[in-house]
């Protein structure tokens, strides 16, 4: 675990017992955050233990929660280290920590500061106030860039073998002998399959605001129409022929099936999709992306074996 | 910039105004800006599609006047419960191995 920094209490420069008191999750990139956004300030930061998950997360799951909260500041000796009875925590603990609940069980009153650690030292020049503009939680293009390679490895990493797979099939089963098979159809099919990836793990988190539609499935489906138009352009399929319309038809479906599926799991990324939204959507892109897809590879098989 | 909402109509977010004491725990804590003050020191939901179940507003609640299934909005979560996975985690497992998900994932 290189992420991770010890639970407990820390000091940054000199505090006293009158110093703001942070807290922070044990997630080494959210430590970081706060103590380069407190530069030459005193302050203490209380790290709770979150097995190195960032504060957001942890909060989800509970472990930066009430009951851990109120233990931390019992076994730092807290109480003892400062005279005020002033908390300042991440806006975004909120789903893990009751503030009442830790002012009553510990005598601490939680104050919420902003989501972004960035903010913190306009927060506290204002007098622990913040605007709103610093308890909206944002989705910009740079927030969602950085988490397109975390998509793409998750997609690549199932997506190659799944265009080694097509590409022996491709040279298995043909009209050519295999190795024309593999690299004319063989090499299309694994082409086509990067599309779809490109266009779900790439195309949809970059143009999400301006693909319409709500559910992120539609959003993928959308994207996926210009890529599949591109392909059959690069493909030119003699549609003339019944193997030529079967493996037309067959991206046809597969691309737009696979786009949409991973436009469907970056909600799991993105800042605003609720659960039951997530249900929602699933009940009715998932059955619709697995029978594209499945429908697509059959079609994609009968054109092999009719060409 | 764009003002992001996820589907109309389906959050599980319920608010019984007659207990609100208008503390404003639930305006500090959300982080969609779906409760604003109405002027009669008590709070309103003003975008109720925009909630995604966080939970923070019921968890900070000191009246429980807001309920709300929490949880995290994550298709990968839902198939990996499907699939009798553990499904709570979802992308958050993944960002210890990677620091440049930072605070942004989930």
């Amino acid at each position: 675990m290189h992420y991770t920094v010890d639970a407990g209490l820390y000091a940054l420069e000199n505090p006293d017992a009158d110093t703001p008191v942070f807290v922070s999750a044990n997630y080494k990139m959210s430590f970081d955050a706060l103590r380069s956004a407190l530069p030459g300030r005193n302050a203490w930061i209380l790290v709770l233990d979150t097995r190195g998950i960032n504060v957001w997360c942890a909060a989800g799951k509970g472990t930066f929660g009430t009951a851990e909260l109120i233990e931390r500041i019992e076994a730092s000796g807290l109480a003892k280290v400062v005279s005020h009875r002033t908390l300042i925590l991440p806006q975004l603990a909120g789903p893990g920590v009751a503030a009442h609940e830790v002012k009553r069980r510990a005598g601490f009153t939680v104050r919420y500061g902003p989501i972004r650690a960035l903010d913190i030292v306009r927060y506290l020049d204002a007098g622990m106030r913040a605007v709103p503009s610093m308890r909206h939680k944002t989705f910009t293009l740079k927030e969602r860039c950085v988490l397109i390679p975390l998509e793409l490895y998750a997609a690549v990493k199932t997506g190659v073998l799944v265009m080694v797979l097509f590409v022996i099939a491709s040279g298995i089963v043909g009209p050519g002998g295999w190795r024309d098979n593999m690299l004319n159809d063989g090499a299309f099919a694994a082409l086509a399959l990067a599309s779809a990836i490109f266009a779900g793990a790439v195309l949809t988190p970059v143009l999400l605001p301006y693909l319409p539609g709500r559910a992120f499935s539609l959003k993928g489906f959308i994207v996926s129409m210009p890529v599949v138009v591109v392909l059959f352009l690069l493909r030119h399929p003699d549609i003339t022929s019944a193997a030529g319309m079967l493996e037309s038809a067959a991206w046809a479906l597969m691309v737009p099936a696979v786009a949409a599926y991973l436009a469907m799991n970056f909600t799991g990324a993105s800042t605003y999709t609720s659960l039951s939204g997530v249900k929602k959507e699933m009940r009715w892109a998932l059955p619709i992306e697995i029978g594209a897809g499945v429908s697509g590879l059959v079609l994609w098989l009968s054109a092999r074996f009719v060409a | 910039m764009a003002h992001f909402e996820y589907l109309k109509n389906v959050v599980t977010l319920e608010y019984r105004e007659e207990k609100c004491i208008g503390c404003g725990m639930c305006i500090e804590v959300c982080p969609h800006a779906v409760f604003r003050f109405n002027g009669t020191r008590r709070v309103e939901v003003t975008s109720r599609d925009a909630c995604m179940e966080c939970g923070a507003c019921s968890r900070n609640c000191p009246t429980e006047a807001i309920s709300v299934q929490s949880g995290v909005g994550c298709a990968a979560a839902v198939i990996n419960g499907m699939l009798g996975r553990k499904s709570s985690a979802c992308c958050c497992t993944t960002d210890t191995g990677n620091p440049k998900t930072g605070g942004t994932c989930c």
